[in-house]
């Protein structure tokens, strides 16, 4: 038995050879040239971080914007509006420029996370329609302004149906398409498509209406064969559904690749929705964000950005340039009589949001 | 030989520089957010953005919900169904596997682990086409259903209806079936190896013993394997079943939504409800019943480890007890 033993860490680390300290520098030199620089670091302008919605944008408008101004644009993708604020609430993680919805405009400016937009710094806020300038979610325009608008309603198969659906009902209570059916999965939309179907307002959370919205879904939910979080649309085109709740643009693009594709208002009124350009609390690149923003109020910008995802533009100087087959097409700019019953809505509060949420709990809870 | 764990308990230094970075790190990482969770779970909120931990056991009383019951229930039903499958069709791929030629071997493992590299999202979605009413499944039953209709009409027996007037097809997506199904596609590689690694270590002379004595190949494998595989059978249940618990995505998709499990009703709150103390008061009882699992196992090892060294001791000492008189004899 040895009298005293080697101390442990005086071995080599590995193998034979120590890691001497010229091995140690040429790796690291190694590594270090390896590294690549990043896109943007000697990009005139610096960068910005564009938080978008997938598929909402034109389809070359990020490259020319960098092109035009030199500004390197971080583009990043969300799936919906509770995903955004989620991640804005605990502090802004970098980004320059947001897309929210009106109600989400709405809590954001409540939270205090939206910085006040400097009008003087976009000129073509007079591309605008002067109906969007002062809307009661965002006063003045003073943190948000409008990108796109568009309304929630009824896609459907024409050679499924005898008659295009009048009624939220046929999605919602009757059992003429059981099994056929494709409903949005956001907890707020579809109970309030529910109580219009009831005949009251969407912006009504009262505890009566909202019961009676749960039991109507309740019981419908044997004949719905999916709570499609966005592609409801793609569930209507490959047949699967022949009734589907969904955004008037996703079943505009889809019209365009099948013709027996139909898309309508039920009479008691959809959603109205507007889709706008904030720039959140503690972004980086304030400045560049406003460049952004000024470059998609731009006339042709606008125009191609909605010649490509086909929803309707508040941008009174990009929809003068756009053709008949866009100005005229029902299913993206619905008449006034087709809208008249249809509504904003206006941001639940805490309290009615966790009312929402256990409706909804015991909805999808059931079977 | 002297254990490296022993080594290192008299080395207490030595233990502390390599142990050092792994706490800190599971501090920072795992311990801290956990806490803020736990914070969370017994706060409220002030405002639509800030919480407030006033010791408030409100969060915790609203788990008492039937509904909230109902799915909690329904999560440990569907987690616990997925893995009695996974184990049910684990054992026998491990096994065939682990008795592979080393030629076979590698090519198996990779296959095996070969979904391992692929998304989760994509595999699922891969499952979306796979099982729909119009999907490859359906496809193939649908040309079996076929094929089995023309061998009876061949066979004269068409008119007596035996599989029916039409082929109907199998609804997976929308149910707990294609939930369970998209579940123990994901967990499948997760069952597999631990099972895989204890059997290889496992002495196949003793199997060749017990056949040897007479016993069956069925009693071996019931009486012989499987206990002895026993450790890497619990550790791929738990493998399989914890992760399941937790599932949201699978549910989600394979689901149509129309399948909610627990974890659904968490990401619901972490997000749309924009109710974190609720949500942390959820996934807190969902960690504490996974805790209660792995101390479950912790003790069943701790047992059987006892339980084997007392039949070592016993054993030990009827062999001193019987050298003497052999000693003698020879």
């Amino acid at each position: 038995m040895p009298r005293f033993r080697r101390p442990v860490l005086a071995r080599p680390a590995l193998g034979r050879t120590a890691l001497s300290r010229r091995r140690f520098l040429a790796g690291s030199a190694a590594v270090g040239i390896s590294l690549k620089l990043p896109k943007g670091a000697f990009a005139e302008g610096g960068k910005v971080n564009f938080y978008n919605w997938d598929t909402y944008i034109g389809e070359s408008t990020i490259e020319n914007f960098e092109e035009e101004t030199d500004i390197e644009v971080q583009y990043d993708l969300f799936a919906d509006n509770a995903e955004l604020f989620a991640k804005l609430r605990g502090g802004n993680p970098g980004y320059d420029l947001i897309v929210p919805t009106n109600d989400y405009v709405e809590r954001l400016i409540e939270a205090e996370l939206l910085l006040s937009l400097d009008h003087s710094k976009i000129p073509n806020i007079e591309n605008i329609d002067p109906a969007f300038m002062d809307v009661a979610f965002d006063p003045g325009r003073e943190y948000s302004l409008p990108y796109m608008w568009g309304t929630i309603g009824i896609g459907y198969r024409k050679s499924a149906v005898d008659a295009p659906p009048e009624s939220w009902e046929d999605l919602l209570a009757s059992d003429r398409y059981a099994g056929r059916i494709a409903l949005l999965s956001e907890p707020t939309t579809v109970l309030q498509m529910a109580m219009k179907a009831q005949g009251n307002s969407l912006n009504d959370w009262s505890d009566e209406n909202l019961a009676a919205a749960e039991k109507m879904l309740i019981e419908q939910k044997p004949r719905i064969t999916a709570f499609a979080p966005d592609n409801g649309q793609d569930l209507l085109l490959a047949g699967e559904v022949d009734l589907a709740m969904e955004w008037n643009g996703d079943i505009q693009q889809i019209m365009e690749e099948d013709d027996d594709i139909g898309y309508v208002l039920p009479k008691e009124g959809g959603l109205r929705w507007e889709d706008t350009l904030a720039i959140p609390v503690g972004a980086q690149n304030v400045e560049n964000a406003h460049v952004l923003i000024n470059y998609l109020l731009d006339a042709e910008v606008g125009a191609e950005i909605a010649d490509f995802i086909q929803y309707a533009t508040p941008n009174a100087a990009a929809k003068a340039l756009m053709g008949e087959e866009y100005t005229a097409n029902p299913v993206i700019f619905p008449s006034d009589e087709a809208m008249q019953n249809s509504e904003t809505a206006v941001a639940p509060t805490q309290e009615q949001m966790q009312k929402i949420d256990e409706a909804w709990t015991r909805i999808k809870a059931s079977s | 030989m002297v254990a490296i764990s022993e080594k290192a308990g008299r080395r207490p230094l030595v233990f502390a520089a390599f142990g050092l970075p792994v706490l800190i790190w599971l501090g920072l990482f795992f311990v801290v957010p956990l806490g803020i969770i736990g914070l969370y779970s017994f706060g409220e909120n002030v405002s639509i953005t800030r919480i407030e931990t006033t010791w408030t056991l409100a969060n915790y009383a609203r788990i008492t919900d039937p509904v909230i019951l109902e799915l909690f229930w329904r999560s440990l039903w569907l987690a616990a169904v997925a893995t009695l499958i996974c184990l049910a069709v684990g054992l026998p791929m491990a096994l065939v596997i682990a008795t592979a030629s080393p030629g076979a071997k590698p090519w198996l493992l990779l296959a095996i682990m070969l979904p391992f590299w692929t998304n989760l999202l994509i595999r699922t979605y891969a499952l979306l086409n796979i099982l729909g009413t119009r999907g490859r499944l359906n496809d193939v039953l649908g040309w079996l259903h076929a094929k089995g209709q023309s061998l009876l009409g061949a066979l004269g027996l068409d008119h007596l209806g035996l599989l029916g007037e039409r082929f109907v097809p199998l609804t997976l997506l929308g149910t707990p079936a294609g939930v369970v199904y998209g579940i123990v596609y994901v967990s499948l590689p997760f069952a597999i190896l631990p099972i895989y690694s204890s059997l290889e270590r496992m002495d196949r002379t003793l199997l060749e013993a017990s056949m040897d004595l007479g016993a069956g190949q069925w009693t071996t494998v019931r009486r012989v394997l499987v206990p002895l595989a026993l450790p890497g059978i619990l550790t791929a249940a738990l493998i399989t079943f914890i992760p399941a618990l937790g599932q949201f995505l699978t549910p989600d998709l394979l689901g149509r939504g129309q399948v909610d499990m627990i974890a659904n009703v968490i990401e619901r709150q972490f997000k749309k409800a924009n109710d974190w103390p609720f949500g942390s008061a959820l996934s807190l009882v969902l960690l504490y019943v996974t805790f209660i699992l792995l101390a479950a196992r912790a003790f069943a090892d701790a047992a059987r480890t006892r339980r084997s060294e007392r039949d070592r001791e016993i054993a030990a000492a009827a062999i001193r007890a019987a050298a003497p008189e052999r000693r003698a004899s020879a």
